[in-house]
C-alpha cells in the first residue's frame, strides 16, 4: 500500500457505505413511506413482510458508514454530528420509532394497536428519509465553519430551501425505489396498484430531481466544477439520466427485476456524482473555503487509515456473501407465515 | 444544569438503557445454540419448541437493543465531538470494526433465525443461530476493546496536529490487548450468561408455579441453571482477575472501590460501609484487616496506593463508586447462593416442587441485570475524572458548539422515549410469557404471528 491515497481511499469507501445503505434501506424508507396506501391489515402486513427480513441489516450500512467516518476522518464525525444536533437526534428518534413500529405493529390483534403503529411506521419512514436528504443538502450547499472547524450555523440555518430540496427528492427517490421493490415481492391486485404507485413516483421522483439539479447548476457551482474540468465525467451523469429513463420502459415491459437494478443504478450514479462533486472536501465551509473539512485535514493518520482498510479488506466480502445469501434465501414474492410479523 | 452534567447524565441514561438488552442477546444467543443443538442431536420436538418460543423472546429484546445501539454509534460525535476529534483514531477503529465484523453477521443471521424456519434446512437454522451468538460476542469484544482503551489506554502516542493534540494508535495489537481488555471482556461475558441464564430460570420457575407447559419448563430450568451453575464461580474468578488488574493499572479506581485513602499502606477489604469524603474514612463499616492487600498480591502487608495519593481533582466519586461496587459484588454471592440452592435441590429430586425457591427464582432474573448496571457505573465512574484515564478529562471531552439548552431538550426526549419503550417492552414480554410455548407450535396461519 505505498503508493495509495489512503485517504482518497476512505473518501471512496465512505461513499460506498452511505450508497449501499442508500440502495438498500432507501427500499425499506420508500416502502414505509407508501405504507398507509393499502387499508386491508393482511395488504399492510405483506408490506411490512416485504422488507421484514432485511431492514435491520440494511440499517447495519448507515451504523457502519458512521462508525467508518468516526474512524477514517474524526473531525467530520465530530463537527458534523455535534452542529447537526437537534436535526440528528430527531432522526435517532425516528429510527428507533421505526424499528418498534415494525417489530411491534403484528404482536396485538387491536386496530388501534396496529393503526398507531401503521401511522409511526409511515411517518417515521417519511421523517428518516426527508432529514437524511437535508443532511445531504446542507454538506452539498455549505455550511457555517469557524477556522476551528467548529460548526457555526444554527438548526434553521439548516432549513434553507436548497437542503429542503434536497430532501423532498430523496422522499420522492426512496419512494420510487420501494415501490418498484415492493412490484417485485407482490401478487394479485396489490401488485396492480403498487405498480400504478410506482409510475407516480417516477414522475414525482422525475419533476423534483429535475429541479435539484437545476438549483445545483445555478446556485452551487462548486458541486459541478470537477466534471467541468474533466468532461469524461459526464459520463456519469449521462448514465445516471437513461438509468432513469429506462425504469418506466423496464416496468412496462415486466422486466421488473431490471427496473429494480435500473433504480439502484441511478441512485449510485447520483451518488457518484454527489462525491465527485465534493471530493476532495467533505464538509464545505460556506464562510471561508480556508475552514473547510477535506480529506486532508479531517483523517485520522496513515497508519490507522492502512489498519481500516485491511480491516475493510478482510470484512467487506463477508458483509457482500452474508447480504447476497439473504437475499437469495428470501428471494421471490411475499408469503405470510407462522413466523411472519 | 450545566452542559457537562447533562450530556453525562443523557450518555448514561441512554448506554444505561441500552445495556438491558445485549447481554440478554449474548446468554440466550448461547442458550439457543444449546437448545437448537440438542434438538438436532435428539429430534425431541421438546427441544424444537423450546428453541422457536425463545427465538421470539430473542427476536424482542434483539429489536430493542439495535433500535438503542444507534444512539450510542452517534453519540460521541453529538455530545463529546472534542473526544471524538482526540480519539478518533483509535476508538473510531473499534467501533467500525465492530460494524463490519459484528453488525452485519448478526443482523444478516438473524433474519435466518427469525423468519428462515420454512426457509431453510434445519442444519442451516442452527448454522444461523451459531453465526447470531458469535456476531453477539464480536459486537462484546469490539466494545470492550474500545471502552478498555479509554481505562487503559496503550498502543498510542500522542501528536500534535494543526487541529489539535490527538492519540494516534502505534501498535493496533496492543490497543487491542490493552493491558485491561482480557479481564473485562471475560467479566463481562460471563454476566451475560448469567443475565441470559437467570432469564430462562426466571420465565421456566413462573411455568412450574403456575403448573404450565411442565416438560417446557423443567428442560428449561435445567439447561439456565447448569448455565448459571457454570458462570457464577466463572464470574468470581474473572471479578478477582478484574480488580487485580485496576490495582495495577488504575489505582485511584481501586482505592475508590475500597474507600481506601492512606498513601501507600496494606488494605482493608470492607465488607460494607459508608465512605465519609469530607474525612477520608470509611464509617459503619466491617471490615477484614489486610484482605484487600493479600487479594491483589498474595500477601496481607503489601501496601496499596490510596486516595491521598491522589490530588482531591483527579479522584472519582468515592462513596458512589464504593457503594455500586460493593453492590455489585454482593449480587454476585447472591447469584452464586442461588445456582447452588438450585443445584441442591436438583440433587435431592425437589427443585421442581420448591415453591418458595421457584418464586425467588422468578424475581432473580432483575439480579444480574442490576449487577450488569452497578458494575458499569463502578467502572465508569470510577475511571473519572478522566474520560480517556490520566490523557483526557471528561469536562474536556465535550462538544464545543452544544449548549445545554439544546442536551435540555434531547434529554427529555429520551427520557419519555425510553420510558415508553420501557413499557411497551415489559408488555409484549408479559404477553409472550403468558402466551407461552405450545401454541407456537400450532402454526395456526395468521394466528401464530400474534
Amino acid at each position: 500500500m505505498m503508493n495509495l491515497n489512503l485517504n482518497a481511499v476512505w473518501f471512496i469507501l465512505i461513499g460506498t457505505l452511505l450508497t449501499g445503505y442508500a440502495l438498500l434501506d432507501g427500499f425499506d424508507l420508500g416502502v414505509g413511506a407508501l405504507h398507509l396506501l393499502v387499508k386491508k391489515d393482511e395488504e399492510r402486513r405483506i408490506m411490512l413482510n416485504a422488507i421484514g427480513p432485511v431492514w435491520d441489516g440494511n440499517e447495519v450500512w448507515l451504523v457502519t458508514a458512521g462508525g467508518a467516518l468516526f474512524a477514517a476522518f474524526p473531525h467530520v464525525y465530530a463537527t458534523v454530528f455535534s452542529g447537526f444536533y437537534m436535526a440528528l437526534m430527531l432522526l435517532l428518534v425516528m429510527l428507533i420509532f421505526r424499528a418498534v413500529a415494525i417489530e411491534f405493529r403484528s404482536k396485538q390483534p387491536m386496530a388501534w394497536w396496529r393503526k398507531t403503529w401503521d401511522i409511526s411506521f409511515s411517518v417515521t419512514s417519511l421523517a428518516s428519509s426527508l432529514l437524511l436528504g437535508v443532511a445531504l443538502g446542507n454538506i452539498a450547499y455549505g455550511v457555517p465553519l469557524r477556522p476551528d472547524h467548529e460548526f457555526a450555523g444554527t438548526f434553521f440555518g439548516l432549513l434553507n430551501p436548497f437542503s429542503l430540496m434536497v430532501g423532498v427528492t430523496t422522499v420522492a427517490l426512496f419512494m420510487m425505489h420501494g415501490a418498484i421493490y415492493l412490484v417485485l415481492k407482490t401478487e394479485g391486485s396489490l401488485h396492480e396498484r403498487v405498480r400504478g404507485w410506482a409510475k407516480n413516483a417516477i414522475i414525482f421522483f422525475s419533476i423534483s430531481f429535475t429541479i435539484t439539479t437545476m438549483a445545483t447548476l445555478l446556485f452551487l457551482p462548486h458541486m459541478v466544477a470537477t466534471i467541468r474540468a474533466h468532461p469524461m465525467l459526464f459520463g456519469i451523469s449521462l448514465l445516471n439520466t437513461l438509468a432513469i429513463a429506462n425504469i418506466p420502459r423496464e416496468l412496462h415491459r415486466g422486466r421488473d427485476f431490471y427496473a429494480f437494478l435500473c433504480s439502484c443504478a441511478a441512485m449510485a450514479a447520483l451518488l457518484m456524482l454527489f462525491g465527485i462533486g465534493m471530493y476532495p472536501d467533505m464538509v464545505v465551509a460556506s464562510n471561508d473555503p480556508a475552514n473547510s473539512l477535506t480529506i486532508y485535514n479531517a483523517a485520522s493518520s496513515q497508519k490507522t487509515l492502512g489498519i481500516m482498510l485491511r480491516i475493510a479488506i478482510i470484512g467487506v466480502p463477508l458483509v457482500l456473501a452474508y447480504t447476497a445469501s439473504i437475499y437469495w434465501v428470501f428471494r421471490g414474492k411475499v408469503r405470510l407465515d407462522r413466523s411472519s410479523y | 444544569m450545566d452542559v457537562l452534567t447533562l450530556a453525562r447524565l443523557q450518555f448514561a441514561l441512554t448506554i444505561a438503557f441500552h445495556y438491558i438488552f445485549p447481554p440478554f442477546s449474548i446468554g440466550l444467543g448461547l442458550i439457543l445454540v444449546v437448545m437448537e443443538g440438542l434438538y438436532l442431536a435428539t429430534k425431541r420436538p421438546l427441544y424444537h419448541s423450546m428453541t422457536r418460543f425463545w427465538v421470539k423472546i430473542f427476536g424482542l429484546m434483539f429489536a430493542i437493543g439495535v433500535a438503542t445501539g444507534i444512539v450510542m454509534e452517534f453519540q460521541f460525535g453529538t455530545n463529546w465531538a472534542a473526544y471524538s476529534r482526540f480519539v478518533g483514531d483509535i476508538f473510531g477503529s473499534a467501533l467500525a470494526a465492530e460494524g463490519i465484523f459484528a453488525f452485519f453477521l448478526e443482523s444478516g443471521f438473524l433474519a435466518l433465525l427469525l423468519f428462515g424456519w420454512d426457509r431453510v434446512s434445519p442444519k442451516m437454522h442452527f448454522f444461523s443461530t451459531i453465526m447470531v451468538s458469535l456476531g453477539s460476542v464480536f459486537s462484546a469484544v469490539w466494545i470492550i476493546v474500545a471502552n478498555s482503551w479509554q481505562q487503559t489506554p496503550a498502543g498510542y502516542h500522542l501528536v500534535e496536529t494543526a487541529a489539535g493534540r490527538r492519540a494516534e494508535v502505534t501498535s493496533f495489537m496492543s490497543v487491542v490487548l490493552n493491558p485491561s481488555t482480557l479481564n473485562r471482556l471475560s467479566h463481562v461475558l460471563v454476566a451475560a450468561c448469567q443475565t441470559g441464564a437467570f432469564l430462562v430460570i426466571s420465565v421456566s420457575a413462573f411455568y412450574l408455579i403456575k403448573n404450565r407447559h411442565r416438560d417446557f419448563a423443567q428442560a428449561s430450568l435445567k439447561i439456565g441453571l447448569l448455565m448459571a451453575l457454570v458462570s457464577a464461580p466463572l464470574q468470581l474468578l474473572t471479578g478477582h482477575s478484574s480488580a487485580v488488574g485496576v490495582a495495577r493499572t488504575q489505582p485511584s479506581k481501586l482505592a475508590a472501590f475500597e474507600g481506601h485513602y492512606a498513601v501507600s499502606a496494606p488494605a482493608a477489604l470492607n465488607l460494607f460501609g459508608w465512605v465519609s469524603e469530607r474525612n477520608e474514612r470509611v464509617e459503619f463499616s466491617v471490615a477484614i484487616p489486610g484482605m484487600l492487600s493479600w487479594l491483589i498480591s498474595g500477601n496481607s502487608q503489601t501496601p496499596v496506593t490510596g486516595l491521598r495519593a491522589f490530588a482531591p481533582e483527579d479522584r472519582p466519586p468515592i462513596n458512589f463508586v464504593f457503594q455500586t461496587y460493593h453492590a455489585m459484588v454482593a449480587i454476585g454471592m447472591m447469584l452464586l447462593a442461588l445456582s447452588l440452592l438450585g443445584a441442591f435441590y436438583w440433587l435431592r429430586g425437589t427443585l421442581f416442587q420448591s415453591r418458595w425457591l421457584l418464586w425467588i427464582y422468578v424475581f432473580a432474573v432483575g439480579l444480574p441485570q442490576l449487577a450488569n448496571q452497578l458494575g458499569w457505573l463502578s467502572a465508569e465512574l470510577g475511571r473519572q475524572p478522566w474520560i480517556v484515564y490520566g490523557l483526557l478529562r471528561t469536562k474536556d471531552g465535550l462538544s464545543r458548539v452544544v449548549g445545554a439548552g439544546e442536551i435540555l431538550s434531547s434529554l427529555i426526549l429520551f427520557s419519555f422515549v425510553y420510558f415508553l419503550l420501557f413499557a411497551l417492552f415489559t408488555y409484549l414480554l408479559d404477553h409472550k410469557i403468558r402466551h407461552g410455548p405450545i401454541e407456537e407450535e400450532l402454526g395456526m396461519p395468521g394466528k401464530a404471528a400474534l
